[in-house]
């Protein structure tokens, strides 16, 4: 688990909660056997993972709180799908990576990301990678989709105008009694 | 050109063709809960923006509520915040909020196909992973994070690319002490809790056609723990029985005009899925998790596996992690595990039939000594139904805790859990490290299958003779699997 539900219910830091079963020892202090207590990969940005990662969850809190503790791309075998969607709208990068590569990666001592060039560079060797041609560009110029969405309105207009006569019964909702 | 369910309904729905899979598809129904429903409000109400069509968007509080007898908002001081922040929204957005208390209130995928807001045909979504359940019912239903709500909120649209299609056929008749989350939880270990990351799976055969739309709610209310955002199910005239007389389902020609649209909701013949599975039902036993993921699934007859016997490193890895948090060692026998605490409740088995089947176990019995056990019912109108039946006098005799609804120990936001360290059989669907609370152990099972735990204190085979009387004297079938059920007298 990324982050517990409740800590997503007040106003908790979740930088300091994100993986807190994996961090922190049913006392509260620092677990040193952990991976991401360990110097070395202190504020790391980047977070190999493995497969299924995110799954399930649907909240952002997930995304946000990998992004509080530093992490701006996770790469590994497969992901959830509602968790990969939001990673692309809140500036973190999701790599789908097959095992065997991911291994290699873990074994290097540096890694660096290239999302115009799709390309992990690891102790010298090169990684290529896809990613889906709209959700980069919308990674690497930060499109505000809301707005781009709201300047078709006329187009939206039109097709609810559409369904109003086709599919009435979507629409009759407002005097219904519970 | 033949199509699939999910292809009609899609491209009914795309406003805008984006390219490369990619669409603007229009959102029909849009549910908010207390937990995802304030931050989408508050973005848009950020950038000035207001609710596109809040004749489309609905709001319950169910995540954070407590589940105390006698509860109010502030019973749970933070839900309460957010259970204010959500009404405050809804009121000002002109959007329905179904308060405590009244009819209507109760968990989002619960209420939502009681009240007939869940039509076959239409696009539903809501900030919540298991949306997917509401597939049930022939729509397509899918969970979203808290910015694509947002763009909804101010659009009624989102810009989603079209997944992969799978198809699962149940085929044969379900054996004795066997429901679908008995069905479903085997396939996940089956196939795996990856195996259907980016599609939509359409479940279909024999057994799903002879199911009630309650034990389809089940079925696909797990898609989302094999990796699916999406699961559905053709309508079909059970589909069409359930929905007549639901509050927000068309009435009189209205009903019939609609009926005719949702008639056309089918995979044609000759369609090729991407995967196709097949399940003989006759295969499965009621089924168990044993581990800290929905795939590790055994027959409650079945042994814990050894890490050693996985051919895999990262299995082996896994399931050594796993037994270890959970306290059992590989080639124990699963039934006989001592169990502290028995949750039936959630979005996957908190209705009226899967009350209905967990009393026929209860009635006259006792919970084990030492043994807290809950009943949360999915929704209000559920809670006042099984009162009505008196389900709730054969649960408090019983020695179960009969409380309001909401999600509750699913998912421990509303300040309950299972203590550290505890075992616990949930009827919930997930089974993850610290779902139901920090250092909480959880084994995933069917409503039957809890309370046979409940009374024997340990992991039991509902179908042996101690848990299992009721259910072969019993004159009517008794899972939710079949359509008519009754409390045998």
């Amino acid at each position: 688990m990324i982050v517990r539900i409740e800590r997503l219910t007040g106003n908790a830091d979740l930088g300091h909660y994100a993986f807190e079963a994996l961090r922190y020892l049913p006392d509260g202090s620092v677990n040193p056997d952990c991976v991401f207590n360990q110097p070395r990969f202190a504020n790391a940005p980047i977070l190999l993972a493995g497969r299924n990662f995110g799954c399930g969850s649907s909240r952002e809190g997930a995304v946000t709180a990998l992004m509080a503790m530093g992490v701006r791309c996770v790469i590994a075998p497969s992901f959830g799908d509602i968790f990969f969607a939001n990673c692309f709208r809140n500036g973190v990068l999701p790599i789908v990576l097959d095992e065997a590569s991911i291994a290699r990666l873990a074994d290097s001592t540096e890694l660096a990301v290239d999302l115009e060039q799709q390309s992990i560079s690891a102790s010298g060797k090169a990684f290529h990678f896809s990613v889906d041609a709209l959700q980069r560009e919308g990674l690497l110029e930060g499109l505000d989709e809301i707005g781009v969405t709201l300047k078709g309105a006329d187009e939206i207009a039109a097709w609810q105008s559409m369904d109003r006569v086709q599919r009435p019964w979507v629409w009759q909702t407002e005097k219904v009694e519970v | 050109m033949a199509r699939t369910l999910f292809e009609k309904i899609w491209d009914a729905h795309v406003v805008r063709d984006l390219g490369d899979g990619w669409a603007l598809l229009h959102i029909d129904r849009h549910l908010l809960h207390d937990l995802s429903g304030p931050p989408a409000l508050a973005e848009i109400a950020k950038r000035g923006l207001p609710v596109r069509n809040p004749e489309l968007t609905f709001a319950v509080p169910d995540h954070a509520v407590s589940s105390a007898p006698g509860r109010a908002a502030r019973t749970f001081e933070l839900g309460g915040r957010l259970h204010g922040a959500l009404k405050n929204y809804a009121e000002a957005s002109r959007i329905r909020f179904f308060d405590l208390g009244q009819k209507g209130q109760g968990i989002v995928h619960v209420m939502g196909p009681e009240l007939g807001l869940v039509l076959p045909g239409v696009t539903l979504i809501c900030g919540d992973s298991h949306t997917c359940t509401n597939g049930a019912l022939g729509a397509l239903a899918f969970g979203v994070g808290n910015s694509e709500s947002a763009h909804a909120l101010a659009t009624q649209t989102l810009r989603q690319r079209k997944p992969r299609l799978m198809r699962v056929r149940f085929e044969g008749e379900l054996g004795i002490g066997v429901t679908p989350k008995d069905l479903i939880l085997h396939l996940i270990g089956k196939i795996g809790a990856a195996a259907a990351s980016g599609s939509a799976i359409e479940y279909g055969g024999s057994a799903i056609r002879a199911m009630s739309i309650e034990g389809r709610l089940t079925i696909c209310n797990l898609s989302v723990e094999l990796g699916a955002k999406y699961g559905l199910i053709a309508p079909d005239e059970t589909t069409f029985l359930y929905l007549k007389n639901k509050p927000f389902a068309p009435k009189g020609s209205a009903f019939d005009r609609a009926i005719e649209y949702w008639r056309t909701l089918f995979t044609d013949e000759g369609v090729r899925f991407a995967r196709d599975e097949v399940i003989d039902v006759a295969d499965v036993a009621p089924t168990i998790t044993w581990g800290t993921s929905p795939e590790h699934t055994i027959a409650i007859d079945g042994v814990v596996p050894s890490p050693d016997d996985q051919p895999d490193p990262e299995d082996r890895k896994a399931f050594s992690a796993a037994l270890d948090y959970m306290g059992l060692a590989g080639g124990q026998p699963i039934a006989g595990t001592k169990v502290d605490w028995v949750f039936i409740g959630s979005c996957t088995n908190s209705r009226l039939s899967d009350l209905r089947a967990a009393a026929v176990l209860a009635r006259g019995r006792h919970v084990a000594s030492g043994v807290t056990a809950w009943v949360v019912p999915g929704s209000e109108q559920v809670k006042r139904a099984a009162e009505a039946e008196g389900l709730d006098g054969i649960f408090r005799d019983a020695g179960f805790e009969w409380r309001e609804p909401g999600c509750s120990l699913c998912v421990a936001a509303n300040g309950e859990r299972v203590p550290p360290g505890a075992r616990a059989v949930s009827t919930s669907n997930r089974n993850f490290v610290g779902r139901q609370g920090p250092l909480a152990r959880t084994h995933l099972a069917s409503p039957a299958m809890a309370v046979a735990a409940a009374i024997t204190g340990q992991l039991s085979d509902v179908r042996s003779s101690e848990s299992c009387n009721p259910l072969r004297r019993s004159p009517v079938p008794l899972f939710p699997c079949c359509r008519q059920m009754s409390i045998p007298t």
